[in-house]
């Protein structure tokens, strides 16, 4: 299988690629790891005139802390994110999620920034960003702008992106002592998969992978948890407000079960950390 | 490089030839292509090294694994484009003139290998994790392979030469 036709730009830095992108409009595609574009492209799903490679943007990949926040390069690899030592220490629920993108070659090739800007709710990052309250900062031709993890995702392949806006780093602010523990759970059937449901969790705050058409948080798990409950009475709310696609891997009724099983192990499994 | 393609109706367009410039085993090569080659395209076609297989094209099986400056790749789902100024190893690569990479060793000593269809890119990827880590527990071999299909050994023996081959390489220092 063979894309269809397009021209092919290679931006070196981030001013290049908004200069590009502002000539080609929206006929033009950012292409980071391609993990999610080519086999779109391949399948001719996607037929972009235009692909704007970033591959050369090596100024977006990075993982450095700031102050109060951990600041993390749009082009930054899963795998690198998954090796990151200050990650491992300051963010581990970070690292572990992009430890459980795919499998090695994509997490070699696949992008935390092309991840998010993708925006399928089956994929890891983006529920994990949600949990973390993390800001996304998008670089437009009028300058940069910040936007709220909770605000980004607007449905499966949309975004608050505008065409012409380039994702160039993702902030999380450090969790406070009291919100260490995490954990995420992801139930497939392949190491390779995607999840079926999938469930990050960083001190009380829960975030779904795969429960609705955007990563969701667990509100009604969360609210409980805040009157006192336990994780198995906070877990029973854990379907409240989602839904869940019926596919070939699993009804809606089944997704809703996976998701407070799995919210009560993350629960469980955050309060041991 | 002259490619015939499957002719799905597209216009026929004019977008420019690329020149890139990359290695492969070590060999430093220049290739025009159209942006849309794959990279295993390449490989397979441009530059005849058919020891890299595809087996789904889908960038499920792995089979068509190569490393890109020492990281492993599915060449099924990277342009040729993006192989510019990068080293690219392959299997063909693996062996001496006189002699097989410990991999090989491993997979003939431990019969990792039935139909040999995956066994290439099983091998590439095994080097992605023996080059990072020199001693690996079975299960990292396991995971490090996760993204590699076999539909003939179950596994188990594939592990065994990975195993045999991270021994070898030890040993040999
Ligand atoms: C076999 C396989 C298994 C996978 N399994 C999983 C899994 O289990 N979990 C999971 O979460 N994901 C999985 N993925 C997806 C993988 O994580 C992708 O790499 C990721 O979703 C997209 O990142 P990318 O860098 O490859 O983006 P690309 O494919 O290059 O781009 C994706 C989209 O984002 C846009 N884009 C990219 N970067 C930017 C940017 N900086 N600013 C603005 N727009 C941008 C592109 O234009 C494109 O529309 C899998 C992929 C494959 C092929
Ligand atoms: S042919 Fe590339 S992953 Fe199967
Ligand atoms: S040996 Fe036949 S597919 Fe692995």
């Amino acid at each position: 299988m063979i894309p269809a036709p397009f021209s092919y730009r290679r931006a070196g830095s981030v001013a290049e690629a908004l200069d590009l992108c502002t000539e080609y409009g929206e006929d033009a595609k950012f292409l980071a790891g391609g993990h999610s574009l080519l086999p779109l492209m391949k399948l001719r799903l996607a037929m972009p005139e235009v692909l704007i490679d970033l591959g050369p943007v090596r100024e977006l990949s990075y993982v450095r802390e700031e102050d109060g926040h951990i600041a993390i390069g749009a082009l930054t690899r899963h795998h690198d994110l998954e090796h990151s030592e200050m990650l491992a220490r300051v963010l581990p629920l970070l690292a572990h999620a992009a430890g459980q993108v795919g499998d090695p070659q994509v997490r070699h090739r696949g992008t935390i920034g092309g991840s998010l800007a993708h925006s399928d709710p089956a994929s890891d990052l983006p529920a994990t960003v949600l949990a973390l309250d993390a800001t996304l900062v998008a670089r437009g031709p009028a300058g940069s702008r910040e936007i709220a993890a909770a605000d980004f995702f607007q449905g499966l392949f949309e975004t608050e992106l505008e065409p012409d806006e380039l994702l160039t780093e993702i902030r999380v602010p450090v969790p406070a002592a009291g919100a260490a523990g995490w954990s995420f759970q992801k139930f497939t059937k392949r190491a390779i998969d995607w999840a079926i449901v999938g469930v990050a969790v960083q001190g009380s705050a829960v975030a779904l992978v795969n429960m609705a058409g955007t990563p969701v948080r667990a509100a009604g798990v969360e609210a409980a948890l805040a009157g006192g409950a336990t994780p198995a009475e906070a877990a029973a709310h854990a379907a409240e407000g989602t839904s869940p696609a019926d596919d070939i891997n699993a009804s809606p009724a089944y997704r809703e079960h996976l998701a407070r099983v799995l919210v009560e192990r993350a629960l469980l499994e955050a309060q041991s950390v | 490089m002259t490619m015939v393609y499957e002719d799905h109706g597209d216009e026929i367009s004019d977008v420019p030839m690329r020149r890139i410039r990359f290695s492969v085993n070590g060999q430093k090569k220049i290739a025009e292509v159209e942006p849309r080659l794959l990279l295993a395209h390449l490989i397979r076609r441009g530059l005849g090294l058919t020891g890299t297989h595809m087996g789904c094209d889908t960038t499920n099986c792995g089979a068509c694994t190569v490393l890109v400056d020492g990281r492993p790749v599915k060449s099924c789902t990277m342009l040729a484009v993006q192989a510019d100024g990068r080293e690219i190893s392959t299997v063909e690569g693996l062996a001496t003139a006189s002699e097989l990479h410990p991999l090989q060793e491993g997979f003939k000593e431990e019969h990792g290998l039935q139909c040999g269809f995956c066994t290439p890119g099983m091998m590439m990827a095994a080097k992605a994790l023996l080059d990072e880590n020199p001693d690996p527990s079975e299960e990292d071999v396991r995971w490090a392979l996760s993204g590699n299909l076999c539909r003939c050994t179950g596994y188990q023996n594939i592990v065994k030469s990975v195993l045999w081959a991270a021994d070898k390489l030890r040993e040999e220092g």
